[in-house]
């Protein structure tokens, strides 16, 4: 087997064992949308904002997993071993990324078009909130696993990480709220659909040169 | 392949803090070196220097290989193991799922990968957690792929420390079969190497 498909087999293993990454995820995502209903606004309103609403809510549910991504392996010298192999820093990171958003990110999206119909959005939304999410959580894993190699070895990493990322992740909500938006109120909604995919790329394309950077400091 | 290790004129600093400084250091094929001196002399950082960690403040460090120098980058990825303090093993998984993860990792292949198991005497624990293994348990779980993917140069930080003199003796076996195919090892110890080997104390 190549050692980037050992690689990727072990991250997903690492996932799902041990606190249940995916499960956690899920349960607060599960959570904070339980939560919303009671906070006062009439249903019609909340019904209004919800497609836009759970998807601002996945970005926070994916940040809340990927705070281990690196740290695991720092603290136990495994990420020692990760940048001595022959396959290069950048692509170990980009196969960490792939495999959070494998195990957590699609998951989260399936259960997106869930949380917003049952938070009163229309039935008809739901392909183009599982088309965002899978989309956004692209874009959410790999800004993500970039926050998470800066924060490596640092207490509180994963306060550190909703700080450092949430705010590069403002296109990916503008966008994605954008393509929403516009599909429910009947206005064309491929450009926003299309930028948030072209978002997502560019991070894919990008974050592991930044985050092999961050490794390699850590490990100095 | 490494079979030559030279190390020129270094210096390495730690947090404003000069551990060494005009370090010279060569290590042929075939041969071993026991690194020595007091904590915090520098021999993890310098260990961790050569593997390419670490940059020195100054000096050089170079590899060469029978046909002449070798890109130090390219060496290190394919042709040095390093084994340190931490054995970076999940302690949640199973042993053999971590075996078969660092040994793949570094280019053995499964079956190589139980045989070196085997002969450090843990085919009957690789079914266990890891969290489960004793600390000389898992020890041998990560210097088992020292074993199961061959590298010509060895850094070793503490190897021996947690094992037993059963253990250690394998061990040292192990050592001077890899020093007889010329193999290089380069070990941090504070306890005498179970081999023959040239000692370069730090810090002295």
């Amino acid at each position: 087997m190549s050692a980037l498909a050992l690689l990727f087999r072990r991250e997903l293993a690492l996932a799902w064992s041990g606190g249940g990454g995916p499960l956690l995820a899920l349960g607060f995502y599960a959570t904070i949308i339980g939560l919303l209903p009671f906070a006062g606004p009439p249903p019609e309103r909340l019904a209004g904002v919800a497609s836009g609403i759970v998807w601002v809510i996945l970005a926070l549910a994916t940040l809340l997993s990927i705070e281990r991504m690196f740290e695991r392996d720092f603290e136990d010298g495994a990420l020692d071993l990760l940048m001595l192999g022959r396959t290069p820093t950048e692509a170990v990171a980009a196969v960490k990324c792939l495999a959070h958003w494998i195990a957590v990110g699609v998951p989260l999206a399936l259960a997106a078009p869930l949380a917003a119909i049952s938070l009163g959005a229309a039935p008809a939304m739901a392909p183009m909130i599982l088309a965002t999410g899978l989309a956004g959580g692209l874009a959410f894993a790999f800004v993500g696993g970039l926050g998470a190699a800066l924060a490596i070895g640092s207490r509180r990493g994963g306060l550190i990480i909703a700080v450092i990322v949430l705010p590069l992740l403002t296109p990916a909500v503008l966008f994605g709220g954008d393509a929403l938006y516009a599909l429910g109120v009947g206005a064309p909604w491929q450009s926003g659909l299309l930028l948030l995919i072209a978002y997502a790329l560019a991070a894919a394309a990008v974050c592991p040169f930044a985050a092999a950077a961050a490794c390699r400091n850590a490990a100095s | 392949m490494i079979s030559r290790l030279a190390v020129e004129d270094l210096a390495i600093e730690r947090g404003e803090r000069r551990l060494f400084a005009h370090l010279g250091l060569e290590l042929a094929g075939g041969e071993a070196v026991a690194l020595t001196g007091a904590n915090g002399a520098g021999k993890t950082s310098l260990l961790r220097a050569i593997a390419g960690f670490i940059r020195p403040v100054c000096g050089q460090i170079g590899f060469a290989g029978p046909r002449g120098p070798l890109d130090a980058d390219e060496a290190r990825r394919s042709d040095l193991h390093l084994v340190g303090h931490q054995d970076g093993l999940k302690s949640g998984r199973i042993a053999r799922e971590e075996l078969l993860f660092q040994a793949g990792w570094t280019g053995a292949s499964e079956a190589a990968a139980l045989a070196a198991a085997e002969r450090l005497g843990l085919g009957r624990v690789l079914r266990l957690a890891v969290r489960h293994l004793s600390a000389g348990q898992r020890r041998r779980l990560a210097l088992a792929r020292l074993i199961a993917s061959p590298r010509s140069l060895w850094l070793l930080d503490e190897p021996l420390a947690p094992l037993d003199s059963q253990h250690r003796a394998l061990f040292g076996e192990l050592m001077a079969a890899h020093l007889d195919g010329g193999g290089l090892v380069l070990a941090a110890v504070h306890d005498p190497l179970p081999i023959a080997a040239r000692t370069v104390e730090l810090g002295a």
